[in-house]
């Protein structure tokens, strides 16, 4: 055992001898990388790592008015407290309901439709390819609250031209409706991320070699066949990625149902959604343990999904 | 992957290939009806993404009753300056305050987060350094953090600091973009040749000129992405406004128009401030969007091909 090591040791302690100046060469080197990630990991230690620090600190302790709620009130250290508190509250547990129902309509709509525009404005035989492109991406150069505010207006009756020709055709919709209000709000966030979704699954499909696809159109693959069987296996880490951002953002979902709250849907209530409870909690009721148990609970939900959806995209990645 | 290789059979010579590649480009009635099928399809999706923006131009042009006796795009009377100015000078122009605001949470924001995004992104690339790849992987976990998690916590700190309600409470948090700092690690590794920096060195330059004379010159182009990029996400930050801002004075445009939009249904003239107000505030979005298209496409290929 020792002989090995020994040389090894001895090496180390005797490095061979180098050009002059190189280990000044480092120093000025590290003292360059320290002066161009100070600033950065300052600030991500001041607007990130603290407030996530703060959080769980927070979460600790409840609000106890003393006495006979003279004298205000003092913080308790409450251990889970606040967690068993947001958990056994049926508004929170709701919550997660909404938003797996609503996950469930509208990731596969998103990633279908956006797959779908990408392999058809791939396939040979899309016109135009550079219009439509932009077409579709656009939707994403507009601020969500007013992308939300323009469908909103066009739920709308009497505001709506999508009502009217409805109407035209003989039929009826209410857009708010208990049995209608969950696919306004898929429709509302899929204009908004469709197209964006789309140009980064096109933009891999782009990167994928010629040859490959041509090989298997020659070798008869119909187009459908080709797109299904081909392309989409070889664009699958765009594809898991998109499924990665687009689940991490679907569950933090707050300006659509709090629009949609606002002109009085019926089902969506004040803490519809996780992130509208935390702001109820920590805004209106300034309970900010209990909001602060929240948000870390739908931080590690995001996190556990993460994990989810990469360990389910590797194994499909393996297998294509 | 497996497909492939079934399908591949031995007898396909180079020149069968030619001739079944030419036999397919003759437009048979079955390829004509496909071709029509995708480009249908296509029509009606662009329709789709096109049609609300263009019903918001159509009802900027109308009068409060026009909006609601006419079909959304008809023409009614034509009031589009009207309502430009009745935007512009209501509440002694507020909503061109708004609009400045949001300039400066986005413009100022946003370059002097890429600065820092393009200055540690290319450290990481570049230099070899303690700890380099764990405090990567920091960053690449602020990716992931839900911002509406630290968005309450953030305000708490920031009323202990006395920035709650100053334009600080949103820019300070702007700065910070860890997305940013991969694509700017990605891009230094694709533009920066580090034979370029071997023989600036050479030649004596330090390691801050180095950084400020050859590399940052040679990463524009990334820095145009990573710009778009935060831009967009300022631009479009309703929750963070939300939460840290009560002063009327210091809204951006989004939650200015969301405030409008509020009283909408006790008052309905404040539906054409809304309209008009959201159309002033997506044109510069949209012209800026479609002139700068090379960047977003290059900035969504090095995030998603990894």
């Amino acid at each position: 055992m020792a002989a090995p090591v020994a040389p090894a040791v001895k090496a180390r302690r005797h490095p061979p001898t180098k050009p002059p100046g190189t280990s000044k060469l480092r120093r000025s080197q590290r003292r360059a990388a320290t002066l161009l990630i100070t600033p950065f990991f300052v600030l991500f230690a001041a607007v990130m790592a603290a407030p996530i620090g703060y959080a769980v600190w927070m979460s600790l302790f409840q609000e106890h008015s003393s006495g006979l709620g003279f004298g205000g009130t003092e913080r308790v250290f409450s251990g889970f407290g606040n967690y068993t508190k947001a958990l056994s509250d049926t508004g929170f547990r709701d919550s997660f309901v909404h938003i797996a129902l609503y996950c469930a309509l509208y990731i596969p709509v998103m990633i279908g439709g956006s797959l779908l525009l990408a392999l058809l404005v791939d396939s040979a035989m899309a016109r135009a390819k550079r219009f439509f492109q932009l077409a579709l991406f656009l939707p994403h150069a507009i601020p969500g609250l007013i992308a939300s505010v323009i469908w909103i207006y066009l739920y709308t009756p009497g505001l709506s031209p999508v009502l009217d020709w409805i109407g035209a055709l003989g039929g009826s919709w209410n857009f708010y409706s208990n049995d209608h209000v969950l696919s306004s709000m898929v429709n509302l966030c899929a204009w908004q991320w469709i197209g964006y979704n789309m140009v980064i699954f096109y933009a891999a499909l782009q990167a994928v070699p010629r040859e490959m696809i041509e090989a298997a159109v020659v070798d008869g693959a119909g187009a459908i066949r080709t797109a299904l069987q081909i392309k989409v296996p070889l664009i699958a880490s765009a594809v898991v990625m998109t499924v990665l951002f687009t689940c991490v953002g679907a569950i933090q979902i707050f300006t659509e149902p709090k629009l949609l709250n606002q002109r009085g849907a019926p089902s969506i209530d004040t803490e519809w959604s996780p992130t509208l409870f935390i702001w109820k909690a920590g805004f209106v009721q300034h309970d900010y343990g209990l909001a602060a148990a929240a948000s870390l609970l739908l931080a590690l939900l995001g996190v556990l999904l993460s994990y989810i959806v990469t360990r389910l995209g590797n194994r499909w990645k393996a297998a294509s | 992957m497996s497909s492939l290789t079934h399908t591949t059979t031995p007898a396909n010579t180079p020149v069968e290939r030619k001739a079944t590649r030419s036999a397919g480009r003759r437009t048979s009635p079955n390829a004509l009806l496909s071709k029509g099928v995708v480009n249908a399809l296509l029509i009606v999706a662009a329709f789709y993404t096109l049609m609300p923006v263009s019903w918001l131009l159509f009802a900027a042009t109308k009068s409060d009753r026009d909006l609601f006796s006419t079909s959304g795009f008809a023409l009614g009377d034509f009031n589009l300056f009207a309502n430009l100015h009745h935007v512009f000078t209501f509440n002694d122009g507020i909503y061109l305050r708004w609009f400045g605001n949001s300039i400066l949470y986005s413009v100022v924001g946003s370059a002097a987060s890429t600065f820092l995004c393009i200055a540690t992104g290319y450290a990481f690339d570049t230099y070899d350094f303690k700890g380099k790849e764990k405090l990567f992987a920091a960053v690449l976990g602020g990716v992931l953090v839900p911002t509406t998690v630290i968005q309450l916590p953030m305000y708490l700190l920031a009323t202990k600091v006395g920035i709650v309600n100053t334009y600080w409470a949103l820019l300070l948090p702007a700065l910070v973009n860890p997305f940013g700092v991969y694509l700017a690690r990605v891009f230094s590794e694709g533009y920066v040749p580090n034979e370029v920096l071997e023989a600036a060195r050479v030649d004596g330059a330090g390691e801050l000129r180095i950084f400020a004379g050859i590399s940052l010159p040679m990463l524009a182009p990334g820095f145009m992405t990573i710009f778009l990029f935060s831009f967009t996400a300022s631009w479009n930050n309703f929750f963070g406004a939300l939460v840290m801002l009560n002063d009327e004075k210091l809204y951006p445009v989004n939650l200015g128009l969301f405030m409008w939009n509020s009283v909408t249904q006790q008052q309905p003239e404040y539906y054409s401030l809304v309209i008009t107000g959201s159309l002033v505030a997506v044109v510069p979005l949209i012209v800026a969007f479609v002139c700068l298209q090379r960047f977003w496409r290059s900035g969504l290929t090095a995030g998603a091909v990894k």
